[in-house]
């Protein structure tokens, strides 16, 4: 198995490559360029050449490839044209706000939507069935952004029931270690810091958490639905088994394949709903800024985060590859 | 969750996970307490006081820089104005200079050379002396800036004002600073510049300190060619003589400063300030109204009567704003000057404002709000006639009005302009009163509309304006009509010789006489319509008893009132 995820590692080279010159491109076909971002209504003709020429916007395209390529062979991303620091800085330390948000979205979804696909399968036809589709349909039809707002005004405003924005209260004087705020308030012992990040992240979380949840609902359902009447299922009812032994071992499992397969597609995509979901609830993470950056422009933060979010999403397509021989010892991955 | 339970308890592999999740338990609680909580023990400064001393604020962006020369936008000087203190302060509640660390000042009669002498017994927060010597380092500082240190969007002000570096000494405004003896520097200019003094007001002149500035490399910005790094300074070393040190900056999260408790002035009830980074506008509102922020900057229109409702106070500022409808006189209808002054005679500027702009917004008569000098009492005014306005279109040759492209910029929020949409609505409908029928052209403001209307000869009429930095007549009317622009696609010698003169004056008084002759030129003329001095507001929590709003935003928090 080693020698196979060296082997998909590989493949990862020449797909960077790829993506880097379409990246490089199409951030610079955009129009006007990071010089009028920066000015605003002060620039006036004059400034605007001045600043392209001293950052190398009006060299030759292939130039100026080969320079940003240059530079990222030795791991040096640039600079963020908005903050003035290394672009790779500014992944790192919003990454685990990122991941943090993820992770409680994952939970979310994976922990409602599979019990309650497979409960919607169970009773086929039933009340229950019938209601987590249309709870389905609704989760992938409502926004995520929607959602956020409603989701905000309700439990934070109308019923102040839980933070409206941000990572943690920045009155409670965190000592920040790994910048996972939860972890650290567990491993400095602040478990009041703990609790309070903890928090921060419920909203945003459900919120982030709808979309990947109704798809999970759909997937499981339809998944568990095709495997309980599968013939092994008959044959183990005939043997006599018990129920839990079938329900578990052979509908379950067995229909577990299809769902991790969209978990971990759903995993890549909670990114492009963190962009929408961090912006709402003001949290600080790689999803915000990157819609910052859009607005202004700024090629190098565009073209290092676009970068990383695919490596991101390569390597969580990798481990489901690989789980599925955990899952279903018949599968071996190829 | 109580369903993953359910879902995963009864696979095989229940064991491994059992045994995982007790591993990472145990582990997380060996671990716990293995790191240092660097958390500061209670009953300092904040416990002394009646009212919680701690004073949230939501910026809208991380300061671009932490240190003010290499600065030019708003959140970046709100936070230098709480750790930073200039030669020269602002009068409160106007846009003229007053003493501050300099006590006074003698300009010499050719204006070329002033004398500052200051305050004495001040030092910086890292405990260097404030005296001359420091001031000439950091005059010598900005003259003598190199490489990326002297692009326009990084060294703006000093750019802009200053004109020219040490390899450069021919356009240079500045020559030299001698020291005088401990409390008294010489400042010589190589050329006259009568705005010299309100434009040390600025937090981009303000006074840092020499030990800290080379201890931290702050001219050392080089990074790449591609985009200028923040200098080790800049990113978290600020060093000023203000009321407030810096603390922390959680970069995109939260900047935190506190008390300086050797500050030469007064301490008031706020000891620390946290600002807190919410972008979106509708988030600032929002987390004022669920209690995470005592208060927030640029209120939009529409939710100061809510706010207000719900018992928040609203804190207008004085205008120091302009907004106009700016005329490409390109276009040929447009040229004639007949046809401008039936536009202005169509415009209902009291109505605009009563129905787009924010309480507190003074009309506009001229280019420049009235604390600026030269503001001219007495200008030509071109006051709401429908009527008069359809004669002149007949007059020009439009008895039956004609079309014309509207430029307005979507989805942005300036303080002079918080909603582009509903002037560009309510103008439109305006202008088609008179039979000038408009044809919508919006764009997103940077780059497309900015582009367009500053770079391009393809537009018609268009919404644009300016926030003033400090008192300065130049930074409004020279900025706008002292050269010719594809914005207004206007040749106009006299006007620009006039403006160009003005600027060179060294008389301060003169020059406002002077000034105010110009805007009547540029009233008569008619360029371009001025529509409204729009004054941004601040919204501040119930415990918030007194604000300290300045029109040019020169607002200190230790002024700021707690009642608990």
């Amino acid at each position: 198995m080693l020698r196979v995820i060296g082997k998909r590692l590989a493949l990862l080279v020449p797909t960077l490559f790829g993506l880097s010159v379409l990246l490089f491109l199409w951030v610079r076909s955009l129009p006007g360029g990071p010089a009028t971002a920066l000015l605003g209504e002060r620039a006036t003709p004059e400034a605007v050449a001045r600043v392209n020429e001293l950052y190398g916007f009006d060299e030759p395209l292939l130039l100026q490839y080969f320079t940003y390529m240059g530079k990222l062979l030795q791991g040096d991303f640039g600079t963020s044209i908005i903050t003035g620091r290394p672009v790779l800085e500014e992944f790192a330390t919003r990454f685990p706000a990122t991941i943090e948000l993820s992770v409680v979205a994952l939970i979310f979804a994976i922990g409602v939507g599979i019990p309650l696909g497979y409960l919607a399968a169970r009773h086929y036809g039933k009340l229950l069935d019938h209601g987590s589709v249309v709870l389905s349909l609704i989760g992938i039809t409502i926004p995520v952004f929607f959602l956020a707002f409603i989701f905000k005004y309700l439990f934070a405003i109308q019923w102040p029931i839980l933070p409206p924005d941000g990572r943690q209260d920045p009155r409670i004087n965190a000592t920040h270690v790994t910048d996972f705020y939860v972890l650290d308030g567990i491993l400095t012992g602040e478990y009041d810091a703990a609790w309070d990040a903890f928090q921060h992240l419920i909203l945003p979380g459900l919120a982030l958490g709808t979309i990947p949840l109704a798809i999970i609902v759909r997937i499981t359902r339809a998944s568990v639905l095709e495997v309980q009447n599968a013939d092994y299922v008959r044959t183990a009812r005939a043997k006599g088994l018990m129920e839990k032994t079938i329900r578990s071992r052979f509908i379950l499992r067995n229909a577990m394949l299809p769902v991790v397969t969209t978990i971990g597609l759903q995993t890549g995509l909670l990114i492009s709903g963190a962009v929408l979901t961090e912006t709402v609830f003001a949290f600080n993470g790689i999803g915000s800024f990157l819609a910052r950056a859009i607005f202004e422009l700024d090629y190098p933060v565009l073209q290092g985060f676009i970068i990383f979010i695919a490596i991101l999403y390569a390597l969580i397509n990798l481990i489901v590859d690989v789980s599925y021989s955990v899952i279903d010892p018949r599968v071996r991955v190829q | 969750m109580f369903t993953s339970k359910t879902a995963r308890g009864t696979l095989p592999t229940r064991k491994r996970a059992a045994a995982i999740t007790a591993g990472a338990a145990i582990s997380a609680l060996l671990l716990s307490g293995c790191v240092q909580s660097q958390r500061e023990e209670d009953g300092g400064a904040a416990a002394e006081g009646e009212v919680d001393s701690t004073f949230v604020f939501a910026a809208s962006s991380d300061p671009a820089s932490l240190d003010p020369a290499f600065a030019s936008d708003g959140e970046s000087f709100r936070v230098s104005r709480q750790i930073f203190e200039g030669l020269v302060g602002v009068e409160p509640g106007t846009a003229d200079p007053a003493p501050l660390l300099a006590e006074s000042w003698e300009t010499s009669e050719d204006g070329l050379s002033t004398t500052f002498a200051l305050k004495e017994g001040v030092t910086f927060h890292d405990g260097t002396e404030f005296n001359a010597e420091a001031v000439c380092f950091n005059f010598d500082r900005w003259y003598n800036f190199t490489g990326l240190a002297q692009a326009p969007s990084v060294s703006y002000y000093y750019n802009n004002l200053f004109r020219g570096f040490a390899d450069s000494p021919d356009a240079a405004v500045y020559e030299s600073c001698e020291v005088n003896g401990d409390l008294e520097a010489t400042v010589t200019l190589a050329k006259p510049f009568a705005g010299f003094i309100p434009a040390l007001s600025l937090p981009a002149f303000a006074m840092q300190s020499p030990t800290a500035l080379q201890e931290f490399n702050a001219d050392d910005i080089g990074g790449s060619s591609e985009a200028p790094q923040l200098s080790e300074y800049a990113q978290g070393h600020p060093v000023g003589t203000g009321p407030f040190k810096f603390d922390s900056w959680n970069v995109g999260a939260d900047l935190t400063v506190s008390a300086n408790e050797e500050y030469w002035g007064e301490q008031g009830d706020v000891q620390t300030v946290i600002f807190r980074i919410i972008d979106d506008p509708q988030a600032r509102t929002q987390a004022l109204q669920a209690g995470t922020i005592d208060g927030f900057d640029l209120v939009s229109p529409a939710d100061i009567p809510v706010l207000e409702e719900e018992g928040f106070m609203i804190v207008p500022r004085d205008p120091f704003t302009i907004l106009y409808l700016g005329i490409n006189h390109a276009v040929e209808e447009l040229s004639d000057p007949l046809v401008r002054q039936a536009i202005h005679h169509a415009i209902d500027k009291q109505a605009l404002i009563d129905q787009t702009l924010p309480e507190g917004t003074q009309l506009a008569t001229q280019f420049i709000p009235d604390v600026v000098d030269g503001y001219n009492e007495d200008v030509t005014t071109y006051e709401y006639d429908p009527e008069r306005a359809k004669e002149l279109l007949a007059e020009a040759g439009y008895p039956d009005g004609f079309e014309v492209q509207f430029n307005y910029p979507t989805d942005v929020s300036r303080p002079y302009m918080p909603t582009p949409e509903q002037v560009f609505t309510n103008l439109s409908a305006q202008l088609g009163e008179v039979g000038i029928t408009v044809t919508p052209a919006p764009d997103v403001w940077t780059p497309d509309y900015l582009d367009r209307i500053q770079g391009t000869e393809n537009h018609g009429i268009h919404l644009l304006g300016w926030t003033g930095d400090y008192n300065d007549t130049d930074n409004f009317i020279g900025v706008f009509f002292g050269q010719e622009k594809p914005e207004f696609g206007f040749d106009n010698p006299e006007l620009f010789t006039a403006l160009s003169e003005a600027r060179g004056m060294t008389d301060r008084e003169e020059q406002t006489s002077t000034y105010e002759e110009i805007n009547e030129q540029i009233a008569q003329f008619n360029p371009a319509i001025p529509l409204a001095h729009p004054a941004p507001s601040l919204a501040f929590a119930p415990r918030v008893d007194s604000y300290p709003a300045s029109p040019v935003n020169d607002e200190v928090f230790n002024m700021i009132e707690l009642n608990e």
